[in-house]
């Protein structure tokens, strides 16, 4: 087993790892910047190095500097999380090479699956559906149009290098693809370094539904069953639950089949998501992160198993510690997460200090959070500051938890998009289970 | 009549989309700032010709700041 760790990362994910650590006796080495010195899991961890100033790119987002402190620390391995290096391949060889353990997947893996034009095709040759579009990087606008002819419109243009929704810009018609040609290349650019866009067809309403995967090094891979993700704005995710509300089991079945061929067929080790949209009864394959999510806890409710603690153990060396009958989803459970943006101003973020922080406790709650009474909510990191998952015995059990959580937590200093999420499960659509990946951005939730 | 251009949301100065001289539409963008991972727009509030920019980028603003002046 690893004697100790190094998390690249900050707030909840890097508490929730350090915990992880302390169940399975290994040290947990924290790193921050200037900016995170009284965030709690710096105090919590066994050791916290200081590694540079607020921007990312000085401390969370520089491999030399997280290196240098694992090399000061004596750790074995380096814990990624989500966000900031952990999907990049070129960080994941790095600490190969200076002879820490990764703890994700080989580096090779996290290249192929990061470029989603090689993803696409990688995928499609597994016999897994892809949305219809370019086959690879649109060398140039008449190409585009082309591609943009063939499976019709509306499409959606993205950055070939890109993930998260970032830089992602749809087109309704002929006459709008060159400004949005444009822009799409301007923002791949600025985000990702790469200008390269590929073309897919653009769907009107469908549900994001993602797979949880796990492979060991021996080969094995296995599916922790499904997550709903609908809720989102601006591409990214506000609300997971599992399971997928009304899935058909047919469906439910596919999709999982799907995802452990697909991370299979790359040679998948370590946590992974397959993630699908869904129309209809059609699904196709949307992209694979390669890493845990921001949702994991989710999928931990149902099936009562501990994912960063199997990160920890694969990483070791060890076998999965679970075969695929054992992995059962049992009730529901749903995350919320709590961010600090303000939802009536179009999730704007709300940086400042935290005055006050109440946090609710009871059956079947558990709240994920990265920050205490007194931190400093920077402009420099993601605004998520905690996220709440209630499990039931069933969905509406769940929902009538996270109701009340909802309406116990008191975050007071900075806004947050708790009374967005107050509004959507009191919504007839979201009880019923009847949404889409559209509907935040729609006003489906407004009033 | 000069008019500042004030920051509505605290952030670091991404881009500095405009310059002095440059004559703007209510709505166009002056400075775009990136807060949380964020690229959020600076608008101008009316018509007018830029007269200065007064942040440079990678500052940080508070939220009220001035960052440009507008004829």
């Amino acid at each position: 087993m690893l004697h100790s760790v190094l998390i690249a990362n900050r707030g909840e994910i890097a508490r929730r790892i350090i915990r992880a650590c302390r169940a399975l006796g290994m040290r947990a080495v924290a790193v921050y910047s200037e900016a995170d010195a009284s965030w709690p899991h710096v105090a919590e961890a066994d050791e916290a190095m200081l590694i540079g100033a607020a921007p990312a790119r000085d401390s969370y987002l520089s491999t030399e500097r997280i290196l240098d402190a694992a090399r000061a620390a004596g750790v074995a391995a380096i814990h990624p999380g989500y966000g900031f290096l952990s999907e990049n391949w070129r960080f994941a060889k790095a600490c190969e090479a200076a002879g820490f353990a990764f703890i994700g997947p080989p580096w090779q893996v996290i290249q192929q699956m990061g470029d989603k034009i090689q993803a696409r095709w990688l995928m499609a040759a597994a016999g897994i559906p892809v949305i219809p579009g370019s086959d690879g990087a649109l060398e140039s606008i008449e190409r585009a149009t082309e591609v943009a002819e063939r499976i019709g419109y509306p499409v959606m243009l993205k950055a070939a290098a890109g993930g998260g929704g970032i830089g992602m810009v749809r087109v309704a018609d002929a006459a709008g693809l060159p400004a949005a040609f444009a822009t799409a290349q301007r923002r791949a650019q600025a985000a990702f370094g790469s200008a390269a866009l590929f073309v897919e067809r653009y769907l009107e309403t469908p549900r994001h539904i993602e797979v949880q995967v796990f492979g060991d090094r021996d080969g094995a891979v296995v599916h922790l069953h499904e997550r709903e993700c609908s809720i989102q704005r601006r591409h990214q995710k506000l609300i997971e639950e599992s399971p997928a509300p009304g899935i058909d089991p047919v469906l439910k079945e596919q999709l999982t089949a799907a995802a452990v061929a697909g991370a299979r067929s790359v040679g998948y080790v370590n946590a992974g998501t397959m993630e699908f949209i869904v129309q209809g009864g059609e699904f196709y394959f949307l992209e694979m992160n390669t890493r845990l999510q921001v949702e994991h806890p989710v999928t931990e409710e149902v099936t009562g198993l501990d994912l960063v603690a199997a990160q920890l153990r694969v990483a070791s060396g060890e076998r999965l510690p679970w075969r695929q009958d054992e992995i059962v989803q049992r009730g529901a459970a749903i995350e919320c997460r709590i961010y600090a943006e303000d939802p009536a101003k179009k999730f704007m973020p709300s940086p400042g200090r935290i005055t006050r922080l109440v946090c609710p406790h009871g059956p079947g709650l558990r709240l994920e959070s990265g920050v205490a009474e007194g931190v400093e909510v920077s402009v420099h990191y993601d605004p998520l500051l905690a996220k709440l998952i209630t499990r039931g015995s069933t969905r509406a059990e769940a929902l009538s938890r996270m109701e009340a959580a909802l309406a116990a937590v008191v975050v007071e200093g900075v806004a947050t998009v708790i009374p967005f999420h107050r509004r959507v499960l009191r919504s007839a659509a979201f009880r019923d289970g009847r949404v889409h990946t559209q509907m935040v951005e729609q006003g489906g939730f407004d009033g | 009549m000069a008019e500042d251009v004030k920051a509505h949301i605290t952030g670091v100065v991404f881009q500095i989309t405009s310059k002095a001289g440059d004559v703007l539409a209510a709505g166009d963008p002056v400075i775009v700032l990136e807060s949380m991972k964020m690229e959020i727009p600076v608008e101008a509030p009316r018509a007018g010709t830029v007269r200065e920019i007064t942040v440079a980028e990678g500052q940080t603003v508070q939220e009220g700041d001035t960052v440009a002046v507008l004829d």
